[in-house]
C-alpha cells in the first residue's frame, strides 16, 4: 500500500507553496453583488492565509454560488475587491481574466462537461487557456498532456472510462471527470459549487474524499459550497456560514454548534442536524483524514 | 504482493494511454484526410466553375462594389428627394406586406390541416397519412417563384398569383414544422375528449390546438418574416408591390438610383422592424410556456 501511494505521488503536481511575503493568499473585501434591488452577496469579507479546505454552508439562495462565481470571475462583482497574492482579481479583463480563471478551477453541481465528447477530451479542456484556439479546434493536444490527463483520471480511479463519452458515465464518475479537468488546470484554488448535491451518498463520499485528498496531497486551497452541515464538518478545516447574502459564521468546524447552525439556516428550535444529514454511519472523521491513502 | 499490484496498476495505465493515443492518431489521420479531400474538392470545383464562367471570377471581383457605390453616390447627391420618394413608394410597401400577411394566414390554416392529417396518432384517416405527407412535401419542394411564374402566365400579373404562390409554399413548409410539434402532444387530452363523444374536428381544435398553439404561432411568425422577403422578390417577376418598383428603378440604370435607394431603405426598415417585433413576441411565447 505504501509503495502504491508513492507511485501515485509521482504523478501529482508540484505542491503549491504559500507566498514568501507572509500576507494573505486570498482576500475578499466587502464583496457585494446586487441583482436589481436584491442583494445576493452583501459585503462579504474572507481572508485565507494558507492553503486550506473551506466549506461554505447556508440555505439555497443565501448567496453561496454567487460568491464562488464572483471569485472565478464568471460573474462580476457590484462592488468590493478580491485579491490573490496581492493581485487585484476583480479588475482583470480579457486575457488576464481568462488566465486567472485557468488558475482558479471550478466544479459545478451539474458537472458541466461536454456530454458528446470523450472523457479524456473533457479533461484536456483544462488546458484550453494554455493552447491556441486553432490547435484545440482540431483536437491537437500534445502527447504529454494526453498522458497526463489519463494519469489524473487514474488518480481519481476512472482511467478505464478514458475513451468513453462523458454522457455515458454515471453522475459520480462525471463529477470525477470534472475534478480531473480542474486538476488539469493545475490551479491554486479549486472552487466547488455544490459538488455533491446531485449525487447519491456513496458517490458523494468518493467525490468529497477526492477533494480532501487533492487539498492534502497537492496543497491546493479548496472552497466548496455545501448544503449539508455534516459534510462541511467532516471534510473541512474551516466553515463559513452564509444567510441572506451575509457571512454570519466563520470558524472551525468544532465551533459549529446546533445553535449556530439554527442561526445560519434561519430555523426554529425544531431544527435538528439529522434534517440535512446525508451521513453514512460507517464513515468517521479520522478515516477521512487519511483520504490521501484512499485516492 | 504490493510490488506486483504496483506494476500491474502502472501497466494498466500505460495500456490505456497507448490505446487512447492510437485512437487519437487514427482520428487525426481521418480528420486530416477529410480536410485534404475537402480542400482539393473546393479548389478543383472552383477552377472548373471559373473556366465555364463567361467573365471570370478574378477579373470581375474588383467590380463587385461598383454598382452599390453608384447607387449610394447618386442617392447621396439627391438625398433631399429621399423622404418624398419614400412616401411615394409607401403604398407599394403596404401591398407587399398585404401579400405576405394574407399568404401566411392562408398557408398556416392549410398547414394546420395538412399536419393534423399527416401526424400519427392524430390523423382522421391513418391510412392516408403518407398521402398528406407527400402533398405537403410537394408543396414545399416547389419554390414560390416557380409557382408564381406559372400562375402569372395563366392569370396575368398582380398580387393574387403572388399570394397564391406564397400560400402554397407556406402551407407545405408549416405542415412539416407543425407536425413535428404535434407529434409530441399529450394524447391523453385527446382521449379524454373522445370519451365524451367529440368529433375529430372538436378533438383537434379543443384538445390538440391549446397544447401546440404557442409553438404554432411562433413558427407562423417566423414564416411571416420569410414571406415578406419572398413577396418582395416575387415583385421582380411581375407580381406587384415593392419588388416590381425596385426592378423598374434598377432596370432604368443611372438616373433613377435615388428611387432604388428609397425602396431599399423601405425594404430593409420593414424587414428589420418585423424581425424585431416577431422575435420579441416569439420569445415571449416560448418563455410563457413553462408558466
Amino acid at each position: 500500500m505504501k509503495l502504491n501511494r508513492s507511485r501515485r505521488k509521482s504523478v501529482m503536481f508540484v505542491a503549491y507553496s504559500p507566498p514568501k511575503h507572509g500576507g494573505d493568499m486570498l482576500r475578499i473585501d466587502t464583496l457585494t453583488k446586487r441583482f436589481g434591488d436584491k442583494t445576493a452577496v452583501d459585503s462579504a469579507n474572507i481572508s485565507v492565509d494558507a492553503p486550506s479546505m473551506i466549506g461554505i454552508i447556508g440555505r439555497s439562495g443565501a448567496g453561496k454560488s454567487t460568491l464562488l462565481r464572483m471569485v472565478n470571475r464568471l460573474s462580476d462583482a457590484s462592488s468590493g475587491t478580491i485579491t490573490f497574492e496581492g493581485e487585484d482579481i476583480t479588475s482583470l479583463r480579457g486575457a488576464a481574466r481568462r488566465n486567472w480563471q485557468s488558475r482558479c478551477a471550478m466544479i459545478f453541481q451539474q458537472f458541466n462537461l461536454v456530454p458528446r465528447m470523450d472523457v479524456v477530451s473533457n479533461v484536456l479542456h483544462g488546458t484550453l487557456n494554455k493552447r491556441s484556439t486553432l490547435a484545440t479546434l482540431f483536437n491537437l493536444y500534445p502527447q504529454a498532456d494526453i498522458h497526463k490527463a489519463i494519469e489524473v483520471l487514474d488518480r481519481l480511479g476512472i482511467a478505464e472510462q478514458a475513451p468513453k463519452r462523458a454522457e455515458a458515465l454515471s453522475g459520480g464518475q462525471q463529477q470525477r471527470v470534472a475534478i480531473a479537468r480542474a486538476l488539469m488546470q493545475d490551479p491554486k484554488i479549486i472552487l466547488a459549487d455544490e459538488p455533491i448535491a446531485s449525487l447519491d451518498p456513496m458517490n458523494a463520499q468518493v467525490v468529497m474524499q477526492s477533494l480532501r485528498a487533492i487539498h492534502e496531497a497537492d496543497g491546493r486551497t479548496v472552497i466548496a459550497n455545501l448544503h449539508t452541515l455534516d459534510t462541511a464538518r467532516r471534510y473541512c478545516d474551516r466553515v463559513i456560514g452564509m444567510r441572506d447574502g451575509r457571512i454570519v459564521f466563520d470558524g472551525a468546524p468544532e465551533q459549529l454548534t446546533t445553535g449556530v447552525a439554527r442561526d445560519i439556516y434561519g430555523a426554529g428550535a425544531d431544527f435538528s442536524e439529522a434534517a440535512t444529514s446525508t451521513e453514512i454511519e460507517t464513515l468517521d472523521r479520522p478515516e477521512v483524514r487519511e483520504a490521501g491513502a484512499y485516492v | 504482493m504490493a510490488d506486483i499490484s504496483l506494476s500491474g496498476a502502472a501497466q494498466t495505465v500505460r495500456t490505456i494511454q497507448s490505446s487512447y493515443m492510437a485512437q487519437v492518431q487514427r482520428r487525426r489521420l481521418y480528420s486530416g484526410l477529410t480536410l485534404l479531400i475537402f480542400v482539393i474538392l473546393m479548389v478543383s470545383g472552383f477552377n472548373i466553375a471559373d473556366d465555364r464562367n463567361a467573365g471570370g471570377f478574378w477579373n470581375g471581383l474588383h467590380q463587385v462594389g461598383d454598382y452599390p457605390a453608384d447607387v449610394l453616390s447618386e442617392a447621396w447627391e439627391k438625398r433631399a428627394d429621399l423622404p418624398a420618394l419614400t412616401a411615394k413608394y409607401f403604398p407599394a410597401l403596404v401591398e407587399t406586406l398585404n401579400i405576405a400577411a394574407v399568404s401566411t394566414l392562408i398557408g398556416a390554416i392549410g398547414g394546420l390541416f395538412l399536419s393534423l392529417l399527416g401526424t400519427r396518432g392524430l390523423a382522421k384517416w391513418p391510412c392516408l397519412i403518407p398521402l398528406f405527407r407527400r402533398i405537403s412535401d410537394i408543396m414545399r419542394a416547389v419554390p414560390e417563384i416557380v409557382i408564381a411564374l406559372v400562375l402569372i402566365f395563366v392569370l396575368g400579373g398582380g398580387p393574387v398569383p403572388a399570394m397564391s404562390a406564397i400560400a402554397i409554399h407556406t402551407a407545405g413548409a408549416l405542415a412539416k414544422m407543425f407536425s413535428e410539434v404535434s407529434e409530441n402532444t399529450d394524447l391523453k387530452a385527446v382521449e379524454g375528449l373522445s370519451s365524451t363523444g367529440a368529433t375529430w374536428l372538436q378533438r383537434m381544435l379543443l384538445g390538440v390546438l391549446p397544447q401546440v398553439a404557442p409553438n404554432y404561432v411562433s413558427y407562423t411568425l417566423l414564416r411571416f418574416e420569410v414571406n415578406i422577403r419572398a413577396s418582395a422578390i416575387l415583385g421582380f417577376v411581375g407580381a406587384g408591390g415593392l419588388g416590381y418598383e425596385l426592378r423598374n428603378a434598377m432596370a432604368w440604370g443611372p438616373g433613377r438610383f435615388d428611387e432604388a435607394a428609397a425602396i431599399f431603405i423601405l425594404l430593409f426598415g420593414t424587414i428589420i422592424f418585423f424581425d424585431q417585433v416577431s422575435s420579441r413576441y416569439r420569445n415571449k411565447l416560448t418563455d410563457g410556456q413553462t408558466h
